[in-house]
């Protein structure tokens, strides 16, 4: 057969096709095609043809257009469904993060054992905070949880706050988590500089004599924030891992299925930082309650946090 | 081969042929981006600047959201294009030539930030002129590609001639220079065509203007016009 004959033949096919393509690029519902897949699969056959017959780089370029807008059409991944993102909350993201309980541990002891080493120091030499954070700095922090300024903060403020832990907390998850790809020494650096810097502020709020301002405002909120900070290193650490040590896959793969995995982790993450941002700014800051009240909430939130990670999609139902 | 065109094969058996997005157009697109971006950060502090310190918050919540998901929300539910991509015909697909999912341009995005390190995408830079494919660094992470659209254009017609015998047996090859020939001659100047169809000589036995002609009455048998 030749050019003529096979254009004659087959050019209702691609005319049909691209009317079809056409509109279910406007619609974007799949539900509206008979027949899509059946005619896609002629043409890519086609296509075929006129590669291996060589019947001209034109023809062959639109039946390529139109197999590669087609193939688009028929692969396209649908986005979770509201079930889905409830179930990954109830048992799919703890399950995740006990299935890298590794990681996790290491990421944990990344950012914790510099925070109570930084503590300690700090206690025993005071001094040291200020090699940590420029005494203006200290300063700011000292008069921020000053006990005799125990003045209620407007709920204004409290939404300003809200805003801003949202947008300063999670850009430092995001970051933490990204840094992975540089084979994890991104995400051990921020790790690190969390755990001294925060370790730092608490043995210098004990030292100034705030302890009874600071650790009521941070019991809290501290449990979803540090245990996401914490969690967010471990993503990126998996992906450093499957860079550094890529097993039996190339680092390609490795790397493509680390991201694939760990970026369900940091859905979950955003989701606990969230909820800590929501805690820090309307329940930490209010001194209405009294610090025992804030002390037994704030251990009920580290009780709920380690509950959660270690009990939660236990009973095998699907994530 | 130093064309910057990848293939992949789908299930159904066809190669499909993408054409690879460099680093100077992807840098075009991420200008546009940023600017739309900043208008975006002007458009929404006017009215919030209103409303104290409430306005702030919700300011910082809008600049978190479109600092970290507006290039996600554009590449899933946009055809894998931003306004910048689309502007310049660039669209992001996942290494198979598939749509972008979610959690794939979540991961290119937030690895976003790696890229711009340690200045201005300088390890993202590095990365997309070392990589074949011009990956960065979020490219490598979430196995995409940045290809450009493809236009579907109809096929070109191959002018009409008195249809010619070739006189020899012609291989593929030799049948789809002459058939790509005939294609493109209206894209040169007419002199260009008769010097080329020189080239020719030893098929048809002429050159210049009689050698094009023949060609395309070559071209014309060929493609079935006998």
């Amino acid at each position: 057969m030749n050019r003529e004959a096979f254009e004659r033949q087959y050019q209702d096919d691609w005319k049909r096709l691209g009317e079809l393509l056409d509109h279910l690029e406007r619609v974007k519902k799949s539900d509206v095609c008979g027949g899509f897949p059946e005619l896609y699969r002629r043409v890519c056959h086609q296509l075929a043809l006129v590669r291996s017959r060589l019947y001209g780089t034109d023809l062959e370029q639109h039946l390529n257009g139109l197999v590669l807008r087609g193939h688009h059409q028929l692969y396209r991944r649908s986005g979770p469904t509201w079930t889905q993102v409830a179930d990954f909350f109830v048992a799919g993201f703890p399950r995740l993060v006990r299935r890298e309980a590794r990681l996790v541990g290491v990421a944990v002891a990344l950012l914790f054992g510099p925070l109570l080493a930084m503590v300690a120091a700090v206690a025993a030499r005071p001094e040291l905070a200020y090699s940590v954070i420029d005494p203006a700095t200290a300063a700011e922090y000292q008069s921020m949880y000053d006990p005799a300024d125990s003045m209620e903060r407007g709920s204004q403020t409290d939404f300003y706050m809200f805003g801003f832990y949202v947008y300063n907390n999670v850009s430092i998850a995001f970051q933490t988590f990204a840094g992975g790809i540089l084979f994890a020494v991104g995400s051990i650096v921020y790790l690190v500089i969390n755990g001294v810097v925060i370790g730092t502020v608490a043995g210098h709020m004990v030292n100034v004599g705030n302890g009874d301002a600071f650790f009521p405002f941070v019991v809290g909120h501290g449990s979803f924030e540090l245990v996401a900070i914490a969690l967010a290193g471990a993503s990126g650490l998996k992906l450093g891992l499957a860079l550094a040590a890529p097993g039996r896959r190339s680092r390609r793969a490795a790397l493509v299925a680390a991201g694939r995995e760990s970026i369900r982790m940091v859905y979950g993450i955003f989701g606990m930082l969230v909820l800590a941002a929501f805690v820090e700014a309307f329940w930490s800051s209010s001194t209405v309650f009294p610090s025992t009240v804030k002390y037994v909430a704030g251990g009920a939130g580290w009780v709920a946090v380690a509950a959660y990670f270690t009990l939660a999609g236990r009973d095998g139902r699907a994530a | 081969m130093l064309d910057t065109t990848r293939t992949v094969e789908t299930p159904e058996g066809v190669e499909l042929g993408l054409r690879l997005a460099g680093p100077a157009v992807r840098a075009y697109a991420w200008a546009i981006d940023f600017a739309i971006r900043i208008a975006a950060y002007t458009v929404m502090s006017i009215p919030l600047a209103f409303f104290g310190q409430v306005g702030m918050g919700i300011y910082l919540v809008l600049v978190f959201l479109v600092e970290w998901f507006y290039p996600v929300y554009f590449e899933v539910h946009r055809d894998g294009a931003t306004p910048g991509k689309r502007s310049l015909g660039i669209r992001v697909l996942h290494d198979d030539g598939t749509p972008v999912s979610w959690g794939s341009s979540m991961v290119r995005n937030l690895v976003r930030f790696a890229d711009l390190l340690p200045v201005a995408y300088g390890f993202g830079l590095a990365s997309m002129l070392i990589h074949p494919d011009f990956k960065r660094l979020g490219d490598l992470a979430a196995g995409t590609l940045v290809v450009h659209r493809v236009a579907d254009g109809q096929p070109a017609s191959i002018p009409e001639a008195p249809p010619r015998p070739p006189g020899a047996v012609l291989t593929l090859p030799e049948q789809r220079a002459i058939l790509e020939f005939a294609e493109r001659q209206t894209t040169w100047s007419a002199q260009r065509s008769a010097e080329l169809a020189t080239l020719a000589r030893p098929l048809t036995g002429l050159t210049g203007y009689a050698g094009h002609a023949a060609l395309l009455g070559i071209a014309n048998w060929l493609v079935g016009r006998r």
